[in-house]
């Protein structure tokens, strides 16, 4: 049988993180009550007439310059025309022919893998209100206060050849408008919502007919969906049938997707330039003035940690994940006051990708509200390089400190958890050890390498972990050898 | 009081020899009266002028009223004003109170003029006898059984039968200077972006521009010094120093090279609409003009080029009107699109529908290129025709309207015939000029022509130190239609 | 290209306005007079013209990003038709 192949476009929608309302001046804060967030421009009464924010169009010049794209110096809104309650001028402004911000690319990891994918545009546009669909004596109730909130439309290239590579993109895109501070990224209040194309052909065929799939809202949906969807085309295809191209909407209980009827009709738009508004105009004075403030972005700062602290690609990668881990990462680093850069970056980098990462995820906390702050964190690494603490105590310190017990310091104190890393000290318990153990060094001799470990665990028992792992083994080794 | 311009009546009030009150009571008896015959107004709300009256005295009593304090203007009902009733002449809006009052009005409001009514319009401002009205039709105070124009044809009856003093209008297509041309008295349409557009109702919102109606040209400039200025809430509003628009109107024409459009003087002039413009054109030749033929080879196609941009816009902008937030909702419906349907079909009237379904098909898939890419490309071959006639002339003169003033349901069955009539306007809105009408004669019937002026973009005060010359040298504008003194 | 009993239907349908059959012919014969005005368009050469889409050739203005407007919604709703719990209502939505 032919193998299938599968492209996946996807068009994302990033709420931008402005103040304001795109074309008014209302307030884009969510859950508001009803419709108290809607002017009069938003709810489009006779005679209103849309101003364009400039921060809206800031954050897109942000985008253009993240990912390498070209910022229009001329671009041009126009209206898309439909019916629907939850827009209230009967169009949407966006953009068509004339998108703000043309090309550019997103590389990102596929598993170990590195690929690239190529964005068509990103154009700036208005959201609509929502319908709520609790019974008001079988009618629906419309709410206005999102009418209006500045979306970046976000379109890339089929490149995509699976749930695994779309969702990978995603994250990664949710990851940068958050970096560079466009978009909150919340998911759940729809701060970041996802449509993929999705079709199949055989290889070697043309492209099939796609389907687009709506209410992508979580990285879980999108691939599940994804994976229904394929899987229904190959299906239906190999059933004799034909894919029909639609808007589909993905139904999370159900874990299918299902034809919108709502959107059957609303195929012929009649895009034209919006005749309230003239072509925005960038300069390349404010695409540089832009740029003057743009954060160092995270593939520049992945080559900047291995290079500079001689973290591990992998290392590397996780702390650049977003914006907050490598915040935090670069500001424990800088609070620790070890003198080798190259020591602390690793004693934080290890700390962060294991203990706080476990903590995290046990707590199911973001590392914005880690109860570990980076200046804590720091005092821990200062602790672990200055020999103080080893290992395995410092594990134990942070969990005092993740449970709120204070700083390192005042953990270490408390629980008397100083190494002990006086060589004289370490020595005569080794000795102790070694003559209450004489089967273990027999087995030692005889070549049992398992049987040093085993001394090494008593040794650190006796201590009650506190001595030093790299002398205790020194020493073994000597006494062992002589 | 009946007679008096703008300009005297502020002087009268100013001097407190009349009081606002006064003013606005002797208007709103005259409205009562012949303006009811007229249908001319849509809404009045004595209380609210009253209470615009009496705080302009107050002001004009403790010294701080402008040059306009207490002065009556009758404002299109196409301007949202807060607390008024807002129709745009449609069924639509029958019952819409709006919340808000446009530039138009604060500037109005700031200057201290006093709001008199809100006047009949076409339907949305579409049409150019005043017969699409929702409200009826207005008649032409000079015989009513003819149309005074459109679409502000309650504007331009009100200024005309003396139910105010002056009044407002907008200008689409012809909007503001074809009805001054049937009523024999002044309206301009200033340069696109001049008058703040927030808060008038679109119908074409690259085409649309308020502007004044007075009986002089002085009395135009006083207004729009009022309703001029940069508002931030128009995009299109442009940033421009302030100026004063009755600058220059002393000036002498001596050496003022006329434009005349040889498209204007072909052909389709009724001949008496002809003999006007040809004695006006005598009578500028001796204030020392100098007459100079110009072309616009590409005017004759405004008409169609009008009818495929003004509709699509509108198309568009009236897409708001769904039944939902405001206006008119069907009482009884199926499911939303139907609710949709009915409503738009019951709320809106057939010229209105008409539009926005020529509208509708000129953006559709598979027309957008052959008639809206199209439409703007001649847009731009129009203005170019006009800039290279304002390379030879300082003002372009010729007719406003082919005719004077029709009889009402002569042409409302024959849409392309109505739209014709509007040939002489429509390329000034199409460019963006400033274009305006005076009175210059009268036909057999003692109907009144129009003349246009069209000047180059900001213009303004040139074009109306060209119409307010001339009626220091006539006396067209100070005819007053028969037995409408005493009503 | 001349306009058909369906294209009426198909734009009337697009622009959500009713139409009754015998309503829709009527329109038919009125458009198809107005289209053959707009038709002496295709006259003219405009190969190399730039539409004209504003009548000034000018930028847009922008503005900051500031909240200016304030809760106005009982003030809004005052004139709509259909109202409850703040909401605009609306036959039920079907997506």
């Amino acid at each position: 049988m032919m193998k299938w192949e599968v492209v996946i476009g996807l068009e994302t929608h990033a709420q931008l993180s402005t103040r304001s309302k795109i074309f008014s001046g209302s307030s884009t804060a969510f859950g508001a009550s009803p419709n108290s967030q809607a002017s009069a421009v938003d709810i489009a009464l006779p005679g209103v007439l849309p101003v364009l924010n400039r921060g809206a169009v800031e954050r897109a010049i942000r985008f253009g310059l993240a990912v390498g794209a070209t910022i229009s110096p001329r671009s041009i809104f126009a209206r898309k025309n439909y019916f629907y309650p939850d827009l209230p001028k009967g169009y949407q402004i966006s953009q068509y022919e004339l998108p703000v911000v043309q090309g550019g690319s997103l590389t990102i990891m596929v598993g170990e893998v590195e690929k690239t994918v190529r964005l068509t545009r990103a154009h700036l546009e208005e959201d609509a209100g929502k319908s709520l669909h609790e019974d008001f004596h079988g009618m629906s109730g419309i709410d206005l206060n999102r009418a209006g909130t500045p979306l970046l439309e976000i379109v890339t290239e089929p490149d995509m050849a699976s749930a695994e590579e779309a969702v990978a993109y995603a994250k990664a895109l949710h990851a940068l408008v958050q970096w560079i501070g466009i978009c909150d990224g919340n998911m759940q209040e729809g701060s970041f919502r996802c449509d993929a194309n999705v079709s199949v052909r055989r290889a070697g065929e043309p492209l099939g007919t796609r389907c687009e799939i709506k209410n992508l809202n979580s990285f879980n949906f999108m691939d599940k969906a994804i994976r229904y969807e394929v899987r229904r085309q190959i299906e239906l295809i190999e059933d004799g049938g034909r894919v029909v191209q639609e808007t589909r909407l993905y139904d999370p209980d159900k874990d299918e997707t299902r034809s919108m009827r709502s959107k059957e009709d609303a195929m012929d738009y009649r895009y034209f330039p919006d005749p309230d508004l003239l072509p925005l105009t960038i300069t390349p004075h404010w695409i540089a003035e832009v740029k003057a403030t743009m954060p160092e972005l995270p593939v520049a700062k992945q080559t900047r940690f291995t290079g500079e602290f001689g973290l591990s690609d992998y290392d590397a990668r996780l702390l650049t994940q977003s914006r907050a881990w490598s915040d935090y990462f670069e500001a424990a680093l800088a609070a620790s006051g070890v003198p080798d850069k190259t020591v602390a970056a690793k004693s934080v980098a290890n700390l962060m990708t294991s203990e706080l990462a476990a903590a995290l995820n046990r707590s199911e906390t973001d590392i914005a509200g880690a109860p570990v702050t980076p200046h804590a964190l720091a005092g821990l690494v200062l602790r672990s390089a200055d020999g103080t603490l080893n290992n395995k105590m410092a594990k134990e310190v942070f969990a005092a400190m993740w449970e709120g017990e204070g700083d390192a310091d005042a953990i270490i104190d408390k629980r008397g958890l100083k190494q002990i890393s006086d060589s004289g000290e370490i020595e005569k318990i080794v000795d102790q050890v070694l003559s209450a153990n004489a089967k273990s060094v027999e087995e030692f001799r005889a070549g049992k390498d398992k049987a040093f470990n085993a001394l090494v665990g008593q040794v650190m028992k006796a201590t009650k972990g506190k001595a030093n792992p790299a002398q205790v083994n020194d020493l073994l080794k000597k006494k062992l050898a002589g | 009081m009946l007679n008096f311009t703008v300009k005297q009546l502020a002087a009268e009030i100013a001097a407190r020899r009349v009081s606002s009150v006064e003013a606005a009571e002797f208007f709103l008896k005259r409205i009562k009266t012949l303006g009811k015959t007229l249908n001319a107004f849509i809404s009045l709300d004595e209380e609210k002028t009253l209470v615009a009256a009496r705080a302009a005295d107050a002001l004009l009593a403790a010294g701080q009223g402008g040059s306009l304090t207490g002065v009556p203007i009758a404002h299109k009902d196409i301007f949202c004003a807060k607390g008024w009733l807002t129709t745009c002449g449609s069924k639509m809006l029958a019952n819409f109170t709006a919340p808000y009052d446009a530039h138009v009005m604060e500037q109005f409001n700031a200057a201290g003029t006093v709001t008199i009514g809100k006047t009949n319009m076409d339907e949305f401002a579409m049409g150019s006898s005043n017969e699409t009205s929702y409200f009826g039709p207005v008649k032409n105070p000079w015989d009513i059984t003819t149309v005074p124009g459109g679409s502000s044809g309650g504007s331009a009856a009100a200024v005309a039968a003396r139910l105010a003093p002056a009044a407002t209008g907008t200008d689409t297509g012809g909007s503001i200077r074809q009805p001054a041309a049937l009523t024999g008295i002044c309206g301009l349409k200033p340069t696109y972006g001049v008058v703040s557009r927030y808060g008038m109702i679109a119908f074409a919102s690259s085409l649309d521009q308020a502007g004044p109606f007075a009986r002089t040209a002085e009395d135009l400039g006083l207004l729009l010094n009022v309703m001029a200025g940069f508002d931030a809430r128009d995009s299109t509003s442009l940033e421009r120093e302030r100026e004063d628009y009755t600058r220059e109107l002393e000036k002498p024409l001596t050496g003022l090279r006329i434009g005349l459009p040889r498209e204007f003087f072909a052909e389709g002039m009724a001949p008496d609409v002809a003999k006007a413009i040809d004695e006006a054109i005598a009578q500028y030749k001796k204030l020392g003009c100098e007459m100079v033929e110009v072309s616009l080879p590409n005017m004759k196609l405004s008409v169609p080029v009008y009818y495929v941009l003004a509709p699509a816009e509108a198309s568009s902008n009236l897409s708001r009107f769904d039944g939902v937030r405001y206006g008119y909702r069907a009482p009884e419906y199926g499911d939303l699109i139907d609710m949709y349907k009915k409503s738009r079909a019951q709320g809106f009237g057939a010229e209105v529908k008409r539009r926005i379904l020529i509208g509708t098909y000129v953006l559709s898939h598979g027309y957008y290129d052959a008639y809206y890419i199209k439409a703007q490309k001649l847009r731009r071959l129009i203005a170019q025709d006009f800039a290279a006639a304002f390379k030879r002339c300082d003002v372009i003169l010729g007719p406003t309207s082919p005719g004077t003033a029709f009889k009402i349901g002569e042409k409302s069955g024959d849409p392309v015939q109505m739209y014709l009539s509007d040939i002489y306007t429509i390329a000034v809105n199409l460019a963006g000029l400033p274009g305006m009408s005076l009175p210059c004669g009268f036909d057999r019937a003692s109907l009144p022509v129009g003349l246009q002026l069209i000047g180059d973009y900001f213009g303004e005060a040139k074009m109306l130190n060209v119409a307010h010359q001339y009626q220091l040298a006539t006396d067209w504008h100070q005819r007053m239609p028969q037995g409408i003194e005493t009503c | 290209m001349s306009l058909t009993i369906d294209d009426v239907k198909r734009i009337a349908h697009l622009a959500r306005i009713e139409a009754a059959p015998h309503e829709a012919e009527q329109v038919l014969g009125q458009l198809s007079g107005i289209f053959a005005l707009i038709g002496e368009m295709q006259a003219v050469d405009t190969a190399g013209v730039e539409p004209m889409s504003h009548a000034q050739d000018l930028m847009l203005r922008l503005r900051d990003d500031v909240v200016t407007e304030r809760d106005q919604h009982a003030a809004f709703q005052a004139v709509a038709p259909q109202v409850e719990a703040d909401l605009y209502l609306v036959p039920k939505v079907i997506e």
